[in-house]
């Protein structure tokens, strides 16, 4: 806390665009203007004088820089949206790889091609509508199962939890999800079984545990048989083969979030012993 | 030189008042198709302008200032996949649901072997192999094509393909 707010008494003191290269993996504030490292000619404090000769100033400029969550275009200017830290990730082939902001928030807003656990609220003719968490429920047409036919009706009914992504989601419609992939394979999605235990976590919960190196997930996995579904819009659903079991899981994935690995590997080894 | 202007000038300064009356035809009137013969150049000329001033005064044009977008080199993208390469949602450990094990593999292994995969795709026929095949089924398709008069034409040869006889029946021009 004390961080960010030294980090807006800079800010607003200076009142000038930083540098997107200067503050990553540090604080920026919503309405804070970056600037692509581009932009950067004499504007940004390492000045001119650092910065090395170039050969290709001009083809320097039209590298292209995708900006992700918490981050906005106006223009050719960059604004933040979000408080959290700037994230960056290097490119693959060429551009100028990816900004975004790694912020902390529990309300979910929804975007086209996440994966999310809904919750069936009605069923009206022909298509569903699924809660999902965000400000309005997800439509979801019946037709958009596997194997599904206008004779050949997926067995859905309300209140069942269905896992599914997002085709349509922006801020002027009503959010609209499928449970098959573009070959028309459901890939996992779909009515998720009976049972199990639902809960909910912060959204960076979710990101943090469905990173490739999670060692959360790692060690969970080797307690017992159980499996999980995880849900972008900050949704977990847990199943193992008793109530206990499940319950701790459950305990578990949301104790995670604001502990250090010394603290997580003493319960878990705890629990290996039990 | 143009001599039509003074010309037509010359004339008419040495019609008398009474004649000048009576030539005035309305414009609508010389617009016509059957007074253009008569016409002399200068009012042919006279009237085309007009026209043309008519025409373009009529046509619309939107009063806006020119909407030109820059082409931006910052791209907008509102999901974490993209970010963060996360992984796949569904997950099971230890046998629970074998199904989902298996896709779990297969979706998270897409990432990383995608690369690998590119490397490892090899031609099982290569196109001068598949050349050789289709080679010998030409006669052979071309027959189920050809009409039952020409079918005759098409002959066995030693090695048992069919080829169509290459005799060609043409125009032989008389000699005299």
């Amino acid at each position: 806390m004390a961080e960010a707010a030294g980090v807006a008494a800079e800010f607003f003191a200076s009142n000038r665009a930083r540098a997107a290269r200067a503050v990553l993996d540090q604080v920026v504030l919503p309405g804070e203007e970056l600037l692509l490292p581009e932009q950067e000619d004499g504007e940004g404090p390492g000045g001119a004088g650092e910065r090395p000769l170039r050969l290709n100033a001009g083809a320097r400029s039209r590298v292209r820089v995708v900006c992700g969550p918490g981050l906005r275009r106006c223009g050719d200017r960059l604004l933040v949206t979000k408080c959290g830290r700037l994230r960056h990730k290097e490119p693959g082939g060429g551009g100028g790889g990816v900004y975004w902001v790694d912020s902390q928030q529990k309300r979910y807003v929804p975007v086209k091609g996440d994966h999310v656990i809904g919750i069936v609220t009605a069923k009206s003719g022909d298509i569903f509508k699924v809660d999902v968490g965000g400000s309005e429920p997800a439509s979801l047409s019946y037709l958009a199962f596997e194997g599904a036919t206008k004779r050949n009706r997926p067995n859905v009914q309300v209140g069942d939890l269905i896992y599914g992504q997002f085709v349509v989601a922006n801020k002027d419609m009503e959010p609209e999800m499928v449970c098959i992939d573009s070959c028309g394979r459901a890939n996992g999605m779909g009515v998720i079984g009976q049972d199990g235990l639902l809960f909910k976590v912060t959204l960076g919960l979710i990101r943090k545990l469905l990173a490739p190196d999670c060692e959360i997930l790692q060690e969970v996995g080797k307690l017992y048989p159980l499996e999980i579904v995880f849900g972008m819009n900050g949704r977990i659903w847990v199943k193992a083969k008793t109530i206990q079991q499940t319950l701790i899981l459950a305990n578990i994935l949301e104790a995670c979030e604001h502990m250090t690995a010394d603290q997580r590997k003493q319960i878990f080894s705890r629990l290996a012993e039990s | 030189m143009r001599g039509g202007p003074s010309g037509g000038a010359r004339r008419r300064a040495g019609l008398s008042m009474a004649a000048e009356r009576k030539t005035k035809l309305s414009k609508n009137l010389l617009r016509m198709k059957f007074m253009q013969r008569g016409l002399d150049s200068e009012t042919k000329k006279q009237l085309e302008e007009e026209e043309k001033k008519i025409i373009s005064e009529e046509h619309w044009y939107l009063d806006l200032p020119e909407l030109k977008e820059k082409e931006s080199f910052i791209i907008e993208e509102q999901s974490f996949l993209l970010c963060e390469d996360l992984l796949y949602g569904r997950m099971s450990f230890r046998g629970f649901n074998p199904e989902v094990e298996k896709l779990m593999l297969q979706m998270n292994a897409k990432n990383k072997e995608e690369v690998v995969e590119d490397e490892t795709v090899e031609l099982d026929v290569s196109d001068e192999e598949m050349a050789r095949r289709y080679e010998t089924l030409v006669g052979t398709i071309g027959k189920k094509f050809a009409k039952k008069r020409d079918r005759a034409n098409y002959e066995e040869d030693e090695n048992g393909d069919i080829k169509p006889v290459k005799a060609k029946k043409m125009f032989l021009k008389p000699q005299d």
